[in-house]
């Protein structure tokens, strides 16, 4: 086992590809030089190279559409937003280009790209550098999406999602960006759709991931002493969703708390809670509740922007309204 | 002008055939045969054909809404192409795309597109994707008038000039933005002029001489294939047909259609081949009725093939996914 930071998780992810095939590159703003907005790509344009690690104009429809072109010719390029709020620009050929060329076409071209997009609020950046937008992608058919919450998720998630051929979202928490891990020295590839338990509990199933595990978890340890034992269930791949796992809980639990960083109206964590309400609703013996963010754009001020965010204790109370 | 007989004669072989589909299409759509959105060619093939005549077959096109011109021009099959217009198992997209999306990928076509401006973007990406092989292929990028004033276009055209990529950006300047007039949806006659933005070659020519079209495009590609980067090209030409199958056009001048009419390509192609002595009035004759048996047996294809299985609705939209379908 060894250390890294979630951040270095993404980037070992890359790395590994990197060297083991040529057809993988990078691109987008400032990931060059400057290594990313957030570090997550220093020392690689060093390593590979400027025609593997391209610093792009602040043009996101460009940098996204390019993706397309170029996996469509065989490449499987990695371009990186520096904010997933930036999405809205290259919205269109993530949309409309991306998702549908290969049903459109009739199944008869694939389209290998990893999309970077870093993720969340908790950093003072305001409303248009934020957000949690997950729903947007996990609502469009065609695309594929995955959101680790620690470094060794971030390395198999990534490994997974570069050998895909198919357009992968790839959502990363900017908060966890220096969080430190245990990593296993070879990390395996993780498939997509696969769940990880990170705390058995029999009371009570919280359905989370990314960084509202470690919220999940700290209102897992402050319900164990009011004798409530809680099991959190870490999604990691959003699409695809690995119903057995949710279902497999429910059924132990009886009792289901989804939590996650967006806005809740509309949010993905509405649509698992539809997805065990249709099908597994006779195991539930009490609401489907959502911890979401509250339906505002996110606040700058410190004060407000922790109120307007999920927290911890928000979980605890959620979970206690069950009881 | 040195363009040997041989390529004379297929390009206009081209766009006879893009002629004899649009038309039959038209027909199939007013009987009821055919529906959705169909926007046809009629009257800007010189474009396509033009265009495609200094490609090879493994060159890339992006194409348009109006796309069926360059599908046929980069040597897509009427077969599949009908029977995808009649939303059959056997069309080029098994019937999951229609008119707007025609795709084929063996043949570098990588897809008409829905999205007014979409290609301006893919087609910089297959540049890339080119450049970063290191092959000597290029993209030619098909787009409309009103696309060069979405936002996709700077951004294509920067990062290609940037980049330096052999991206072959070909404007089809037929006047009109659906109904409005390029003088009501941009403050510039020539879309060439924007070029000058990039610090890339700019120029327009006439898009209804295919000689002109091929000309000009056979220098953008032998730039490209030197890695000299991408051109613009502007050819202004005109749509004898709505903007789509069923479109009034009441916001034409009147007499306007007729005067492009006078400027139709074919006529104009014909009359240099024969004057030119490169095919005789019987061989033209010939070659007009084999293409009129060609878009027949499209047809016939088309009518003779399955629609597809209901199942398969839920199948294509990942490489390893079938989604889930419903009982009926």
């Amino acid at each position: 086992m060894r250390e890294l930071t979630y951040g270095q998780g993404i980037k070992e992810g890359m790395r590994i590809k990197m060297l083991e095939n040529p057809d993988v590159f990078i691109f987008g703003e400032d990931v060059g030089l400057f290594g990313g907005c957030f570090g997550v790509t220093s020392g690689l344009v060093e390593e590979f190279g400027e025609k593997r690690v391209r610093d792009t104009p602040i043009s996101e429809g460009a940098i996204i559409g390019a993706a397309v072109g170029a996996a469509a010719v065989g490449l499987r390029p990695i371009p990186e937003l520096m904010f997933v709020d930036f999405a809205t620009v290259g919205m269109d050929q993530l949309v409309n280009q991306a998702a549908k060329m290969r049903y459109m076409f009739g199944g008869k071209l694939k389209l290998p790209m990893v999309v970077r997009l870093p993720s969340g609020g908790g950093v003072a950046a305001a409303a248009q550098h934020s957000q949690s937008l997950e729903a947007w992608f996990t609502h469009v058919p065609g695309l594929k999406v995955v959101y680790p919450s620690n470094p060794q998720d971030a390395i198999g998630l990534m490994l997974t999602a570069i050998d895909d051929d198919n357009p992968v979202i790839y959502l990363e928490n900017k908060t966890l960006y220096a969080m430190p891990g245990q990593v296993e020295d070879e990390v395996k590839p993780i498939p997509f759709g696969k769940a990880n338990i990170k705390k058995e509990g029999n009371d009570v199933t919280i359905i989370t991931y990314g960084k509202q595990v470690y919220d999940a978890l700290k209102a897992a340890e402050i319900l164990e002493k009011d004798g409530i034992d809680v099991e959190v269930v870490d999604l990691r791949s959003l699409y695809p969703l690995d119903k057995e796992a949710i279902f497999e809980s429910v059924k132990k639990t009886h009792k289901v708390v989804i939590v996650s960083e967006e806005a809740k109206r509309g949010s993905y964590a509405g649509e698992v809670a539809a997805i065990i309400a249709d099908e597994c609703f006779y195991e539930c013996d009490a609401p489907i509740k959502r911890v979401c963010a509250l339906n505002t754009p996110i606040p700058f001020s410190g004060v407000l922007e922790e109120y307007v965010l999920p927290n911890a204790a928000d979980v605890v109370q959620a979970v206690k309204s069950l009881f | 002008m040195k363009i040997s007989n041989e390529n004379i004669i297929e390009m206009y072989e081209k766009m006879v055939k893009i002629r004899k589909f649009e038309n039959r299409a038209m027909n199939l759509f007013a009987e009821g045969q055919v529906g959705g959105f169909v926007h046809l060619y009629i009257g800007e093939e010189a474009v396509a054909t033009g265009a495609c005549a200094s490609l090879r077959e493994d060159d890339y096109i992006t194409s348009t809404h109006r796309g069926h011109g360059h599908i046929i021009a980069k040597g897509g099959d009427l077969k599949y192409m009908m029977a995808e217009l009649f939303g059959k198992e056997t069309g080029y997209c098994k019937g999951k795309g229609g008119s707007m999306h025609i795709a084929d990928a063996t043949k570098g076509i990588l897809g008409a597109n829905g999205i007014v401006g979409a290609g301006h973007n893919i087609a910089t990406g297959a540049g890339l994707g080119i450049q970063y092989k290191g092959t000597d292929q290029v993209c030619a990028c098909f787009f409309g008038d009103a696309s060069t004033n979405q936002s996709t276009f700077h951004e294509g055209l920067n990062l290609a000039s940037t980049w330096k990529l052999p991206v072959i950006f070909i404007c089809e300047n037929n006047g009109y933005g659906i109904s409005v007039s390029q003088a009501r949806h941009q403050n510039i006659t020539d879309i060439s002029q924007r070029a000058v933005s990039y610090n890339i070659p700019g120029i327009t020519v006439d898009g209804n001489d295919v000689f002109a079209v091929f000309e000009a495009v056979q220098e953008a590609v032998a730039r490209a294939r030197k890695g000299q980067g991408p051109t613009l090209i502007e050819c202004k030409t005109y749509r004898w047909r709505g903007h789509f199958e069923g479109d009034p056009t009441v916001y034409r001048p009147e007499g306007e259609l007729e005067q492009w009419k006078k400027k139709d390509p074919i006529p104009r192609a014909e009359k240099y081949i024969l004057e030119h002595n490169i095919m005789t009035q019987p061989e033209m004759d010939k070659l007009n009725e084999k293409i009129d048996a060609m878009v027949e047996e499209a047809v016939d294809f088309a009518l003779a093939s399955k629609f597809p299985d209901i199942s398969s609705a839920v199948e294509d939209v990942y490489t390893d996914i079938v989604e889930e379908g419903r009982s009926r």
